[in-house]
């Protein structure tokens, strides 16, 4: 099915990609950082969908419910914890050249990486046509040929996140 | 994965959205629009609105959120699991119940130190 010279897979990558990049810019250039983070949301969203053009359904909904759904509120809380950031007055210092450098540098060192065949040239019609089922995600996560050992790993580090998190927010409870 | 699997959640958004457009343009023809400053106000409670809006939150709601984000990655991890629950018998159990225990160790402390409380 083809309207106008633009395939339906055409039209959501444009459309997900300027929410992506749209939400970003929002995010880059607002001076209020709560409606940075509501910007943040929609540029998450655009990700989301382009997961699935990128045949990972089980990211794409990972994606809004984890980075939409709880990581947008802990940015919305950061914000909020911390004193006067709703309200920046700053324009550029120096170190905000400092970090543009840095940034930029980070961009372009992953836009090589990317771009560069770093990892062996692959088009996208050599791509195998494989779909992500959560199914088999299932599988490999225990299989002992597979992933059973970092998924594993995964529990110790959610449990260490979880008592770095008490005993830095106990930490700074009593301090105040 | 093909597109047009997920055409009935495209549906769903640009329903959604339509409609909180539709009602909001509905209610702005047919009802009466007379605003004042206080019916403009921020709504608080009833009250007249003290202080700023932009308040500091305590530290308690972050590790609130912060929990919340530790223990969805971890149904996130349950649910592919969930899928094949059947296929994987004994074995999957094992591995999962041993995902399960050291994670419980973290809910252990947490209910311990007593973060779950509110004071």
């Amino acid at each position: 099915m083809v309207i106008g010279g633009i395939t339906p897979e055409a039209f959501a990558f444009g459309l997900f990609t300027i929410l992506t990049l749209g939400g970003a810019l929002g995010v880059a250039l607002n001076r209020n950082l709560v409606r940075g983070a509501v910007w943040l949301i929609v540029s998450l969203f655009g990700m989301a969908g382009l997961f699935v053009l990128l045949s990972a359904p089980f990211l794409a909904a990972v994606q809004v419910l984890v980075y939409i759904g709880a990581i947008g509120i802990l940015i919305t809380f950061a914000v909020m914890l911390t004193r006067s950031m709703t309200n920046l007055r700053e324009r550029f210092t120096n170190q905000w050249w400092m970090s543009a450098i840095v940034a930029g540098l980070f961009f372009l060192f992953l836009l090589l990486g990317v771009v560069a065949p770093v990892w062996g040239s692959l088009s996208p019609d050599q791509a195998p046509a494989i779909v992500g089922t959560t199914e088999q995600l299932g599988v490999s996560f225990v299989d002992g040929n597979q992933f059973v050992l970092p998924f594993e790993v995964v529990s110790l580090l959610l449990t260490a996140a979880i008592i770095g998190a008490i005993v830095i927010a106990r930490h700074q409870e009593e301090e105040e | 994965m093909a597109l047009q699997q997920f055409a009935p959640i495209a549906v769903m958004i640009v329903m959604a959205v339509a409609l909180t457009f539709i009602i909001l343009v509905i209610s702005r023809i047919f009802g009466p629009y007379r605003p004042t400053s206080r019916k403009n106000a921020p709504y608080e409670s009833g009250m007249k609105p003290i202080g700023p809006g932009t308040r500091r939150m305590p530290v308690k709601f972050y590790l609130v959120a912060v929990l919340f984000i530790l223990f969805d990655i971890e149904v996130i991890f349950f649910l592919p699991y969930a899928v094949v629950l059947r296929d994987l018998g004994i074995y999957g159990l094992v591995t999962m119940g041993l995902f399960l225990f050291i994670l419980t160790v973290g809910l252990v402390y947490e209910w311990k130190k007593g973060a779950l409380e509110w004071e």
